[in-house]
């Protein structure tokens, strides 16, 4: 009975003590793609100023979002990654719970890549190609007015010109911004070069979502998690099979893993920064602004982020494999983060 | 009818076929402890193989000039110790002018490199104005084709090193300026983004504070309960009911206290996420299940007639207890405990409802700190797909096994002193 009052003591001095009104570090959440960026300018920012290090969680772009919006108290996130827009949804999510004043900063661009390992011929794919082989219904190619479950089991069945090998893609799950990029910009692309699906996008809208973002569902498609890195590891074990992941995951693993091209284009700097490569998309960050006078750190993060060493053109981050944004829109960044050191 | 000849001598067909059995039974026996030991033994030594290369770091060593000129600042932190880098590579290097050449060649150094200038520095401003011949942390592909991990044939677009960065490091491996260091910097650093940099000590210290929280919750209230339920309490109807919740909460699956955790105490008490204080708290709740039930069989297992002897002697209740049935029970409740503490010190699930699974890049300082604990440090690393990870997460791995053998052998070690200071019950 002791100890339980003891215990209970405990508790209550506990969160007396610890329900803070100061963080000491940062805390930030969201995509994987953006994660092992942040993660690497948490460390030069710890090593020069001194501060704590940030405490960076790799959630996705989705849940990312959610634990963002859930609140503006220091239990909740301060920055959260994202490797797409936030949805209006998320924004009316977010305002409800009292989170009012939101920055978004574009902190650079990031190539989805269809990579398969150097043992397999290097593929040149439509994005119509891999609609064909990856959506759960595609139009029948005899009667194309009706959608049938999709009959492929080899690329060459597709097209001619791809190789003789069974299709089998490790993807991200729906909760990864990742994924929801690749559905807007390859499969709903993809889908709309057939007329049924052009005019179904035009007439109803979200039976046309079913159909272009449906992933297949008898293991020919596979949701690999949230996490890039378990794709590349599996590809590195299955010469057969392609992932989709962030073009740095692809940069640090050339040596094992080379990326198909879409539609003519390979996956470079050149290309997804002018956006010539179809699956090429912008990364940012949402920070809280309530937040920066709560959270020590929080500005000079951010400063470091945008900095020339960081996302210069010959920055640490365009060498682990980020796309930099051009000159204009960095300096928007400088601007943002001005007035906020200024507060 | 001829009936077999029974004979004390030879043994007969029913006699053999029995010891035929037996002879079986122990082969099968032998082979089945042959296989399940060399099983555990080929995966410890596989990962032990793998781990080696992680114990070791290959460094440049480079020439560097504290010149005064590179400290104008007052804040020793804002000098570009890069720069410094850069320089002494020049100088041992010399004829580098174009920019991307020079970038090859930066990039033959660990960033880490400027650290440690940074951290010598700052801890003896002295040296600047000085000449030094430092050992400085070479880069993560510099490193694994020192130890044989980067294969120099694979054709110059997709090789991590260059033609020119080759040459070099062949230049300067001829020049005996490249050595493979004992890697301390794994024993003493946080967790890091470049493999060379990464250090296991901020995970194993998250990891002692949240045992050292389990410990200091758990021990007092599980024995203490033991020691009621077993002792003092009533048998009734309620004290039955509480006895099966207590063995029932030993089956809850982990991942429930992560819930549990997560609901009550991080999102009603609001206490701060990912740290040692929270995870202590949650991983004590899953433990304390199974102090009870072991100290209860620890008391129980004391024979009565000690305590009636004491009581004869009128020793009160509690004397009773607090002098002779808990010495006895002893070595039973910390075996318990400490089997518990072991168990939570391997556990990942509920923590990963706490937000542990999470970049730290620094030594947590105390139990507020966000932190996070070796078996999820086991976990980042093991999907890191950067060169030189594989290796770092076979190196956690042996030292979390290091940390079990340890916890196991002082079990063995206690038993064994208490039993012999306390022969009740032997």
């Amino acid at each position: 009975m002791k100890n339980f009052i003891l215990f209970l003591a405990l508790l209550v001095s506990a969160t007396s003590c610890f329900a803070q009104s100061q963080r000491r570090n940062i805390s930030i959440v969201g995509s994987s793609t953006v994660y092992p960026f942040a993660a690497l300018v948490g460390e030069y920012f710890t090593r020069t100023t001194g501060n704590l290090s940030p405490h960076i969680e790799s959630t996705g772009s989705g849940s990312g979002f959610k634990r963002f919006c859930a609140g503006s108290g220091l239990q909740y996130p301060d920055i959260t990654n994202a490797s797409r827009l936030m949805t209006s949804e998320e924004r009316a999510t977010c305002l409800a719970n009292g989170v009012t004043q939101i920055i978004r900063m574009k902190i650079g661009r990031d190539g989805i890549v269809l990579a398969t390992s150097r043992a397999m011929p290097k593929l040149n794919l439509t994005l119509q190609d891999i609609y064909l082989a990856l959506a759960m219904q595609i139009p029948d190619p005899e009667k194309p007015q009706r959608l049938i479950a999709n009959p492929y089991s080899r690329w060459q069945q597709i097209n001619s010109a791809l190789p003789n090998v069974a299709i089998h893609v490790y993807g991200p799950p729906p909760t990864s911004g990742t994924r929801d990029a690749f559905d807007s910009l390859v499969m709903e692309k993809g889908a709309t070069t057939f007329p049924l699906l052009r005019k179904m996008k035009k007439e109803n809208p979200a039976a046309f979502k079913q159909a272009a973002n449906r992933m297949r569902e008898d293991g020919r498609w596979i949701d690999a998690g949230e996490n890039d890195s378990i794709i590349v590891q599996k590809l590195k074990t299955n010469p057969n099979a392609c992932g989709i992941f962030g073009f740095s995951f692809l940069k640090q693993n050339e040596e094992n893993l080379q990326a198909a091209a879409l539609n003519g284009y390979f996956p470079d700097s050149a290309n997804i920064a002018d956006g010539k490569y179809p699956a090429s998309r912008s990364l940012f960050l949402y920070v809280k602004k309530q937040n920066s006078s709560m959270v020590s750190g929080l500005p000079a993060y951010l400063k470091e982020f945008i900095s020339q060493r960081a996302s210069g053109n010959r920055g640490y981050l365009v060498r682990r494999g980020m796309i930099p944004i051009p000159d204009r829109e960095q300096r928007r960044n400088s601007e943002i983060v001005k007035s906020m050191q200024s507060k | 009818m001829e009936r077999e000849k029974m004979s004390l001598l030879t043994p007969s067909t029913a006699l053999r076929r029995r010891y035929l059995h037996d002879r079986l039974f122990l082969l099968a026996g032998r082979l089945a402890a042959i296989a399940s030991f060399s099983t555990i033994g080929l995966i410890f030594l596989a990962i032990l193989y793998t781990s080696l290369p992680a114990f070791t770091q290959s460094c440049i060593k480079l020439p560097i000039h504290f010149e005064e000129t590179a400290f104008s600042d007052e804040n020793l932190a804002l000098a570009d110790y890069d720069m410094l880098v850069a320089q002494a590579l020049a100088r041992i290097i010399p004829g580098v002018t174009d920019p991307g050449e020079k970038e090859d060649l930066m990039g033959m150094m660990s960033p880490g490199a400027a650290w440690r200038l940074q951290q010598m520095v700052g801890s003896n401003p002295k040296r600047i104005g000085t000449v030094e011949q430092l050992w400085l942390p070479a880069s993560a592909d510099i490193d694994m084709l020192r130890k044989g991990k980067l294969d120099r044939t694979t054709p110059e677009q997709r090789r991590r090193l260059s033609k020119r960065q080759l040459k070099w490091y062949d230049q300067l491996n001829a020049e005996g300026r490249i050595k493979r260091h004992f890697n301390r910097v794994f024993f003493t650093a946080p967790n890091s983004t470049e493999a060379e940099l990464a250090g296991i000590y901020g995970a194993v210290k998250g990891s002692l504070l949240t045992m050292f929280i389990t410990l200091v919750l758990s021990f007092p209230l599980g024995a203490g309960t033991a020691i009621y339920l077993q002792e003092f309490a009533p048998r009734n109807r309620l004290t039955t009911t509480i006895t099966v919740t207590i063995n029932n909460l030993a089956a809850v699956p982990p991942i429930l206290y992560g819930l549990l955790g997560l609901a009550v105490f991080i999102n009603f008490f609001h206490l701060p996420r990912a740290t040692p204080l929270v995870a202590g708290m949650v991983l004590s709740l899953m433990t304390f299940p199974s102090i009870i039930m072991a100290s209860r069989n620890a008391l129980a297992a004391v024979p009565r007639s000690v305590c009636d002897a004491a009581l004869a002697l009128g020793a009160s209740r509690m004397q009773s207890i607090t002098h002779h049935i808990l010495p006895a029970a002893m070595p039973g409740i910390l075996t318990g405990t400490l089997l518990g503490l072991a168990q939570a010190f391997g556990e990942c699930a509920p923590l990963l409802m706490l937000g542990m699974v999470a970049f730290v890049g620094n030594i947590p300082a105390g139990i507020t700190d966000p932190a996070t604990v070796l078996p999820m440090q086991i976990y980042l690393w093991a999907d890191n797909s950067g060169q030189g990870f594989p290796e770092k997460t076979a190196a956690a791995i042996v030292i979390m096994m290091l940390f079990l053998v340890i916890v196991n052998t002082m079990v063995l070690w206690l038993r064994r002193k208490f039993e012999n200071s306390h022969p009740h019950t032997s």
